[in-house]
């Protein structure tokens, strides 16, 4: 009897318990270090903000990974609500209609208010549908820009940041003849040399508007813009006013160890430089080809935004909706763009930050932001999306090389590339039609 | 000889947890990549479609998987060659030593506990063009060392990354091996007045070819298989594909690219080809073996 009461007891309080539980959202996501732990303080604060849902952030590894394992769990049914997937996995996202549960219809669904005109349309447009619909929730975006060693300028008499490639060659002659022995290095070739190459001189990478107007698209990325460029990068890899240093962002430590005095990187590398610099440097816009534009175009992102997955309960969605809401939200927005380097995705988050002085007090800062909003994007600009982009990048990279070392000319390896990612392309268009 | 068992139960029982083991790790994986490798399919799993031979019809229109394959053979029979001829040498020599003995061994076996992506990561940094050790030291030798844009470099970089580990293995059977040898064959050897050189390659080596052949078969498997993680960590199958080998393509294509017919069409035909060497390592390499 006495065990009877007890038992009902313990029943009662875990019904009652259940009642009053969080709805739990788990939230996979690529962010380490320092980055992955602002990702929990976020998380913390928005669980502790109201009692309704938790949000739980599971740290799953690197891009690849967090996107590999998402996929894999959604094929045994064990999907997260949110993952965060890459730039160059968007296409592939997109194409999975039946996994993804659009951002914009999420929002309206649960009756989570939602502006879209409140995001900055150069950061979103990369996620948007041909109607301008809102499909993924852009969480850390990033833009190429130029870091510069300015004591290293200062030695070789030179006052200014390079602002075309024209100049860029002309400061690392400079530099070279004070002793440096690289001009520049560069990260992410592919995505920094020849996508937002093309960006900013407003030519197409791809057809269709780079993709976005169908999976029919078909490379460009060898017209004779590009095609200089690499001719010219090659020419300089072997004078050493290039110096090439594998195809991430293995770079930095050229630049680091100022070994390079220039160095072109994600606007989101800004708070390693910071910390790893022990010299005084500059950030200035990506530079562009004097003659080749009038007025250099936006740049386009990388980074990655949150897609939501199919698979769940309206409950679970409603927290989503609110989850994302929040992270929206101007503050959170500032507080996440001045900690990590990333672009702010709102008008309000980036007026904020100018409001609070942070870009007086850390010059550079928002060089990024500048150059990613100058102009309206247009089909060139507004970003890349190709199917199978991963296995493209990595045709790109293989190219590039054998032109840095001397063993392929610009227009053939470009070429080459162009044939063997229109081959993905087709692959892509096949399974995703 | 055979071994009778009383009851026909026991021997199977026996066996049951080892063929458990190949069922669920090895046939039943194997025979999806077999099925997966007919069928085009969208990385969710949301479309799936037969389309019979096409991708292994893309696969050997593809010039640059011949060129694969060659960089494969070259990859793995430097790795088993490097790995065998080092890790013997060193199982020579800690077979002598006398003081201390166990302090070598184990301090040799150590590597092969290190997981084969850290092994990748701390050679990448011993060998980093700007700040690496051995790359700085090599400089300053008159040797321009950049594995980002040298193929050939890059090529070296990830044998000795993949051999490195795998010279533990190696040497825990040479050693074994070289202890199983009878004191008195050599001795009697020596009595006649052979050389240790002659000893060596007449009497010790023979005997020795059971397990080097073992070896040989299994640094082969691992170096065809098992290396992804440490390409991968090193050279990403660069600079240009010069490093990619069969089984970083098949990771690459499948894991990160997401292409799960394409890349389960190439480790169908991986599988064949090891399969292929592993035959004919037995039907003409094992005939000069003598097991005493």
């Amino acid at each position: 009897m006495h065990n009877l009461k007890l038992a009902s007891v313990v029943v009662g309080l875990s019904i009652a318990s259940s009642g009053f539980a969080a709805t739990e959202i788990e939230w996979w996501h690529a962010m380490g270090g320092a980055n992955g732990e602002k990702v929990n303080e976020i998380a913390k604060a928005f669980n502790d903000s109201q009692d309704a849902y938790e949000v739980k952030p599971v740290y799953k590894g690197n891009y690849t990974e967090t996107m590999t394992s998402a996929i894999a769990a959604f094929r045994a049914k064990q999907q997260p609500a949110i993952v965060q997937v890459f730039e160059v996995g968007t296409a592939s996202m997109m194409a999975a209609k039946g996994a993804i549960y659009p951002v914009y219809k999420l929002m309206r669904e649960s009756g989570q208010a939602f502006d879209e005109s409140a995001y900055l349309s150069a950061v979103t447009g990369y996620y948007t549908n041909s109607d301008g619909q809102m499909l993924s929730m852009p969480f850390n975006s990033s833009t190429p820009v130029l870091y510069y060693n300015k004591d290293l300028f200062k030695k070789a008499g030179i006052s200014q940041a390079p602002k075309t490639w024209q100049e860029v060659e002309t400061t690392a002659k400079k530099l070279q003849a004070s002793g440096v022995s690289c001009g520049f290095t560069t990260a992410w070739q592919s995505w920094v040399q020849l996508e937002n190459l093309s960006a900013r001189h407003n030519v197409p990478f791809a057809s269709m508007d780079n993709g976005f107007g169908g999976l029919k698209t078909e490379l460009k990325f060898n017209g004779p813009l590009q095609v200089a460029h690499v001719e010219k990068m090659g020419e300089w890899q072997k004078n050493g006013i290039f110096s090439y240093s594998g195809r991430t962002n293995d770079g930095a430590a050229k630049f680091y160890s100022q070994e390079c005095a220039m160095f072109t990187e994600s606007s989101a590398g800004y708070a390693g430089i910071k910390r790893n610099a022990k010299f005084d440097f500059g950030v200035a816009e990506l530079p562009y080809w004097e003659g080749k534009v009038k007025q250099p175009s936006n740049t386009i992102i990388g980074g990655a935004s949150l897609w939501v997955l199919q698979g769940h309960s309206k409950e679970e969605y409603k927290g989503v909706a609110s989850f994302l809401s929040y992270l929206s939200s101007a503050s959170v927005q500032a507080d996440w763009h001045q900690f990590s380097g990333y672009l702010p995705i709102t008008k309000a988050a980036y007026d904020l930050t100018k409001g609070q002085g942070f870009y007086a007090a850390n010059p550079g800062t928002e060089t990024g932001v500048i150059q990613m909003t100058t102009g309206t994007p247009t089909g060139n600009t507004k970003g890349l999306r190709l199917g199978n982009f991963v296995q493209i990048r990595g045709i790109i990279d293989e190219a590039l090389e054998s032109v840095w070392s001397g063993d392929v000319d610009a227009q053939t390896a470009l070429n080459t590339a162009v044939e063997r990612g229109n081959t993905q392309l087709r692959k892509f268009e096949k399974t995703n039609d | 000889m055979t071994v009778t068992f009383p009851q026909k139960g026991l021997p199977w029982l026996l066996l049951l947890p080892q063929l458990l083991v190949t069922a669920i790790f090895f046939l039943w994986p194997a025979e999806q990549a077999l099925e997966q490798a007919f069928y085009q399919e969208d990385a969710f799993g949301l479309s799936r479609e037969f389309i019979g031979l096409e991708n292994f019809a893309d696969l050997f229109t593809d010039p640059l998987y011949y060129q694969s394959m060659l960089t494969t053979l070259v990859f793995s029979f430097s790795v088993a060659i490097v790995g065998m001829s080092l890790a013997l040498l060193l199982a020579v020599m800690a077979d002598r030593i006398i003081r201390g003995k166990l302090a070598y061994q184990t301090l040799l076996i150590w590597p092969y506990a290190v997981a084969p992506a850290l092994a990748g990561v701390l050679w990448w940094i011993l060998f980093d063009p700007s700040m690496g050790p051995i790359a700085l030291w090599l400089k300053s030798a008159g040797i321009n060392w950049n594995h980002y844009l040298d193929g050939n470099q890059a090529m070296i970089l990830v044998v000795i990354a993949s051999t490195w580990k795998q010279i533990s293995y190696n040497f825990l059977f040479f050693l074994a091996g070289l202890q199983a040898v009878p004191r008195s064959l050599i001795e009697a050897a020596a009595i006649d007045g052979a050389s240790p050189f002659k000893r060596f390659w007449t009497i010790v080596f023979p005997l020795l070819s059971p397990t080097t052949f073992f070896l040989l078969v299994v640094n082969l498997v691992y170096a065809f298989f098992e290396t992804f993680g440490v390409i991968d960590a090193t050279t990403k199958g660069g600079p240009g594909q010069s490093t990619t080998t069969l089984v970083y393509k098949v990771f690459d294509d499948g894991f990160v690219g997401l292409d799960l017919g394409g890349s389960a069409a190439q480790s169908v035909v991986l599988m064949a080809i090891v399969g292929l060497m592993t035959v004919i390592q037995f039907r003409f390499i094992e005939r000069k073996v003598q097991y005493s």
